[in-house]
């Protein structure tokens, strides 16, 4: 492994910094780091992992194009040899149904939004307090909150149920909202608080020495730093709360005006046998939105997730 | 229409008696019948057959029922299309609801209470648990018991009863005791339909002779995996002991340890768990709890295996474009006897009716549902593979050959019916350890004594 | 909360000399302009008197006391739930904007107030979240610990008997061994495959497209994951003109080995489950490892490398104690969710074959079998595995704490 002294190349981050003169720190790292990953064996590993990862699902992806038929009796890889494609299998998840699919979608956009922009906030607000408000019995409330985390989902159905049923609230958006609202506290304040933590104390206690009270040293100088980990963590909560089945299985009851595309596609098999077609169809119809969303906000991953090397 | 009904009849009658050799020989023609004719020309536009849940009921236009149900794609959509008339002429919205989930929804739901108004009980077992265990059930009004008694009688009422109320009524039915095969592989290789046990194992070891695979089975269901062993141990315990004995078993007046039942578990595993005769295109016998239920029967399609023990409602599963006829690509025999001792008897099951509301059009609602014109409105709606055990089912309307024969069956005063056994057990057992000791016994090859004492240790 | 928007002059994209340079002057006068408004003071009162007597009936209702337990609310027909597009997009438009507004008084009256107590502040902060866990969490948790001591349907105290059943029926013992192999294997591996696996293609030229490749089982449902993975394992028998369609099955047919019913043949069907599970998690796992791989000071690793450390031994030395506190993040959270899952078991197996887990199984007794009681022990067991990952998680705080 040797160190090479190439010349900068211009590409991905580095690309605009590249100007004929002293390279900076980070350019040089990634310059080493090219290096170093040119090694055979790593970039070997690299791809035979990114190959295992991706096989499944290419496997299933190619599935949902052939004809059911062939999808029962020979595998997907001989699709190279044979290749039959139809769309029937989509046709029929999109339109087999009496309520039109874009009902569904719908639904499923109305749900995650709120579900993701409602417990990151409140989150965020809790985080901020267990990380530089300083009060009697923060650490025991903060491992509580972190314990939390244990209680399984299915455990509150009933008594949450019970309570939506009291308040006449139950199959309208508002239980769904508040439930995954509920049931992403725990582990968003977990990992927003050990962002927060990692903001460097001379920054807050600078603003503090202005003068600043916490609502403003929240908003001035924690927020823009932690846009990216906020950034990633709604990722994740919209993936939970676009994937999730159980959730509104119980609380949105079953009404068409409120159920998202899980609870549909989770009927899609229906009675009859292994209806691989229809699910690998339906699997990856529910999957392009978080694929969007997630190829979308890549950028915030790539990154690391406090804004700027605040540790410098 | 009103001849041919009479001769299939009469056919039937025939075969029970033991004179025809083979139930489905019985129930060749009308299978291109009523449901085509007998459809649109009626029902619609008529609203005398509903004037009676108006007068007894009441006005009640603009209201709403919702019924929930484990019924799913494709069988829930004649459901909905049942009720239309009744929705037209009385104006009551029956909104249905159709979820895999249903069982651990339905307890999630009438624990909080938001349980729906009316429920399709899967099995009498469940209905039992959610009454006991919960005061939500509301007993079933007085027409839906005049129903139940003039049209399905007093075993039926017995079956949708707890502790001697009757709560629902039942709804669709099926008959387990069919063996699907297929009439062309069998004429091609020259085989003869089994009417005895002993016939079926020769003609077992007569197809593994010429080198095939006389059985194919799947008991996999999701987490209801195991139920289609149950059931083979049912046939097989009405036939080795009888129905005395079989009573005795499901209200556990014999231990399930007894050597009755050990006999049972026996004899099912000299099929099940001979590795000659399964799991034709589908493996080994491990692959039996591998292959789901719906899967089980079909490599007789393409000719790698012989013979299926399924439900009538099976014949859902064929894919499009099979003749479902006693020529044709597909068709059953009746599940053959052991012994003469105990006649021919038939098991069977059902969906029950259970309501959670006493509102009046919720009433109305389930006493249509009871109601022969329910049954019939559903005959003409559905596709084959269903059935309802009402005495007042017009059979001429059901499309399929088996389900004109199984209804027959359920008409006949003389036929020797029971229940399924599992789904009147209590729960632990007949929807828990009963399942899964059958699912062990094939997939880890778990020991016969083992499986019977662990079932009997979990009875409650 | 206009104003704070309207002069922000901190730069969230500045990089660092920004953040350390310019401290947020604007503050100042911000913070000036709050002297002596007692109308804030009131507000806060106000809003504080009517969140209390909100969280009160709140309570007093959730708990089920009456009369609070039996009010009922004539919520508008609009406001449970719209058939139309427009009027759902409009409902969530306004829950959001309900949300906002809330959010935006508690935090002004806490700014805005003359002189705000800590414990107010405290409350402002942690009032809506604590309240939402007390109800949604923590009350739950407790009900169900109750439970446990009851029978089937909560008619009977039968003291530790469902916790004597869990611990001497063989069929549950087989369920808490499969839960231990399931977090002990899938926290380790998906963490390690997920640090191996950012390290190496950190700042490669593919490294967006290679992320996202290991990120998209991310993307998938639980339950389509299942689906994918099934479709893996997938056996057909093996038989003249009868081919293999799982890709784990042919690989073994080209290989000249026989076909293997991988869901069947215990135990090594655990493994086979819970690789679906590591290959979701990897995805988390090297999302966080590699933004805490990038948050890496350039002077550490710089002086590290004039010490002539490279390759593996970089990696040991300086990347790994780096990234410490990420890499218990992703173990503790992967370890949360492992013991969680129930999802992959029931759709694959429904828990036959001796693959249930403890989530699986609380599930199955509760809702299939409906014995709460029973029930409810599974689900107090999971409270008990996870105290360990509590207790440390506690350490690592109070280490945390004493190194400020």
């Amino acid at each position: 492994m040797t160190t090479t002294p190439t010349p900068p190349v211009p590409t991905g981050d580095t690309r605009l910094a590249t100007k004929p003169r002293k390279l900076t720190k980070a350019e040089r790292r990634a310059v080493e780091a090219k290096s170093k990953l040119s090694s055979p064996w790593a970039s070997g590993v690299a791809i035979i992992l990114a190959i295992l990862w991706t096989i499944p699902t290419f496997g299933l992806l190619i599935s949902s194009f052939r004809p059911e038929r062939q999808i029962k009796t020979t595998g997907w890889w001989t699709f190279f040899r044979d290749p039959q494609v139809t769309l029937e299998n989509y046709e029929e998840v999109l339109f087999g149904s009496g309520t039109s699919f874009s009902t569904f979608f719908v639904n499923s956009i109305v749900i995650t939004l709120p579900a993701v922009i409602i417990p990151v906030s409140i989150a965020l607000l809790a985080a901020y307090a267990f990380a530089w408000i300083e009060f009697r019995g923060r650490g025991l409330l903060f491992v509580a909150v972190f314990a939390l985390q244990i209680v399984p989902l299915q455990v509150t159905l009933i008594p949450l149920l019970q309570q939506y049923v009291r308040w006449d609230l139950n199959n309208s958006f508002w239980t769904v909202w508040i439930s995954h609202s509920i049931f992403a506290l725990p582990l968003a304040i977990f990992l927003l608080h050990n962002f927060m933590k990692e903001v460097p104390s001379s920054l807050v206690e600078a603003a503090r020495v202005d003068g600043a009270g916490h609502v403003k040293i929240f908003f001035r100088v924690l927020m823009p730093l932690l846009v990216p980990a906020i950034a990633a963590f709604s990722i994740f909560q919209f993936l939970w709360v676009w994937n999730d089945l159980l959730v509104a299985l119980t609380f949105a009851g079953g009404s068409p005006n409120v159920v998202p595309i899980t609870v549909r596609l989770a009927e899609l098999s229906g009675t009859r046998g292994t209806d691989w077609q229809l699910l690998s169809a339906g699997a990856f119809i529910a999957m392009i939105v978080p694929l969007i969303v997630f190829l979308s906000l890549q950028r915030y991953f790539v990154r690391g997730l406090l804004a700027g090397s605040v540790k410098g | 229409m009103t001849l041919n009904r009479k001769r299939t009849g009469a056919a039937v009658v025939g075969c029970l008696a033991g004179l025809s050799l083979v139930l489905t020989a019985c129930g060749d023609d009308g299978d291109d019948g009523g449901a085509a004719t007998g459809g649109d020309d009626e029902g619609n536009g008529d609203c005398a057959d509903y004037e009676k849940y108006t007068e007894t009921y009441g006005d009640l236009d603009g209201t709403t029922v919702t019924v929930y149900s484990s019924i799913v794609t494709p069988e829930d959509q004649p459901h909905i299309d049942s009720w239309v008339p009744f929705e037209e002429c009385t104006g009551i919205d029956v909104v249905g609801e159709f979820s895999k989930e249903f069982e651990a929804q339905l307890i999630v739901r009438v624990q909080s209470g938001s349980a729906p108004d009316i429920a399709y009980m899967p099995q009498p077992g469940l209905l039992q648990t959610v009454v006991r265990d919960t005061d939500a059930v509301v007993p079933a009004p007085a027409g839906v018991e005049a129903n139940v008694d003039e049209f399905f009688g007093e075993d039926w009422r017995g079956y949708g009863s707890v502790d001697g109320t009757l709560y629902a009524a039942p709804l669709g039915a099926n008959v387990k005791s069919f063996v699907w095969y297929s009439p062309s592989a069998f004429s091609e290789a020259g085989y003869e339909v089994p009417e005895t046990w002993d016939d079926m194992i020769a003609l077992s070891d007569q197809i593994v002779a010429d080198g095939g695979k006389p059985w194919c089975a799947g008991i996999g269901s999701g987490d209801a995996t195991g139920w289609p062993a149950t059931d083979w141990m049912e046939d097989v315990m009405l036939r080795e002991h009888g129905p005395d004995v079989y009573d005795q078993w499901y209200t556990h007046e014999i231990p399930f340890n007894s050597p009755e039942v050990a006999d049972v578990l026996e004899r099912v595993g000299s099929i099940l768990k001979n590795e000659d005769y399964v799991n034709g295109g589908l493996g080994g016998v491990q692959s039996i709890a591998s292959t789901t239920f719906q899967d089980g029967g079909l490599p007789i399609i393409d000719g790698n295996c012989f013979m299926h023990r399924q439900a009538s409602f099976y014949q859902a599963n064929w894919p499009e474009g099979t003749t479902v006829a006693e020529d044709g690509d597909v068709f059953a025999f009746y599940f053959p006897t052991i012994t003469e001792e105990f006649g021919r008897p038939l098991l069977g099951g059902a969906e029950f009716v259970a309501a959670f509301d006493d509102r009046p059009e919720v009433q109305a609602v389930q006493e249509f549902l009871s109601s022969p014109e329910w049954a019939n409105e559903k005959a003409k709606v559905s596709g084959p593979g269903w059935l309802s055990a009402n005495t007042g089912l017009d059979i001429s309307l059901l499309e399929s050959p088996i389900d004109q024969l199984s209804a027959e069956l359920f008409q006949d005063p003389e036929a020797v019916f029971r229940f399924d056994a599992s789904d009147l057990m209590p729960g632990e057992v007949g929807a828990g350890t009963f399942w899964t000791e059958m699912t062990n016994w094939i997939a880890n090859d778990k020991d016969n004594q083992a499986v019977l004492d662990a079932i009997e240790s979990s009875w409650p | 909360m206009s104003d704070h928007n309207s002069n922000d002059d901190v730069q969230p994209d500045g990089g660092r000399h920004v953040m350390t340079a310019s401290p947020p002057g604007s503050s100042r006068s911000a913070v000036a302009q709050t002297g002596g408004s007692g109308r804030w003071t009131l507000v806060l009162i106000v809003l504080g008197a009517v969140a209390a007597a909100g969280g009160v009936v709140f309570l007093l209702s959730a708990f089920g006391v009456a009369p609070f337990s039996t009010f009922e609310v004539p919520w508008p027909d609009w406001f449970k739930a719209s058939s139309s597009t427009i009027g759902k997009f409009g409902l969530m438009a306004f829950a959001v904007a309900i949300f906002v507004a809330v959010m935006a008084l508690i935090l002004l009256s806490v700014d805005r107030a003359s002189k705000v107590p800590n414990w107010a502040l405290v409350l402002g902060f942690l009032g809506p979240a604590g309240l939402m866990l007390a109800f949604g969490l923590l009350y739950p948790m407790l009900r169900t610990i109750r439970e446990s001591f009851f029978d089937r349907n909560g008619a009977n105290f039968i003291g530790w008997d469902n916790y004597v059943t869990i611990f001497t029926q063989s069929e549950f013992q087989i369920v808490l061994r499969n839960t231990m192999i399931w977090v002990i294997v899938v926290p380790i591996v998906s963490t390690f495959i997920g640090l191996l696996y950012a390290v190496l293609v950190d700042r490669t030229r593919f490294e967006a497209l290679a992320k996202g490749l290991i990120f998209l089982p991310m993307a998938i449902s639980l339950v389509g994951a299942s689906i994918i993975w099934k479709f893996v394992y997938e056996f057909r028998p093996d038989q003249q003109g009868v081919e293999q369609i799982g890709l784990a099955n042919q690989l073994l047919v080209w290989a000249g080995l026989d076909p293997n019913q991988f869901l069947i043949s215990n135990p090594w069907n655990t493994f086979w489950l819970l690789i679906v599970m590591i290959w979701i998690q990897t995805g988390f796992a090297m999302t966080i490892l590699s933004a805490a791989i990038k948050a890496i000071p350039d002077d550490i690793v710089e002086a590290a490398r004039l010490d002539g450390l490279t390759g593996p031994r970089m990696f040991r030395y300086i990347t790994v104690p780096s990234i410490r506190p990420a890499l218990v993040v992703v173990l503790v959270t992967v370890t949360m969710t492992t013991l969680k899952v129930f999802d992959i078991v029931r759709t694959m197996t429904g828990g036959q074959f001796e693959t249930s887990v403890v989530a699986n199984e609380f599930y199955t007794q509760s809702f299939r079998q409906f014995n709460f009681g029973l029930g409810a022990s599974l689900a107090v067991i999971l409270f008990v595995l996870v105290i360990p990952v509590v207790v440390y998680q506690v350490r690592q705080l109070r280490l945390a704490e004493d190194i400020r």
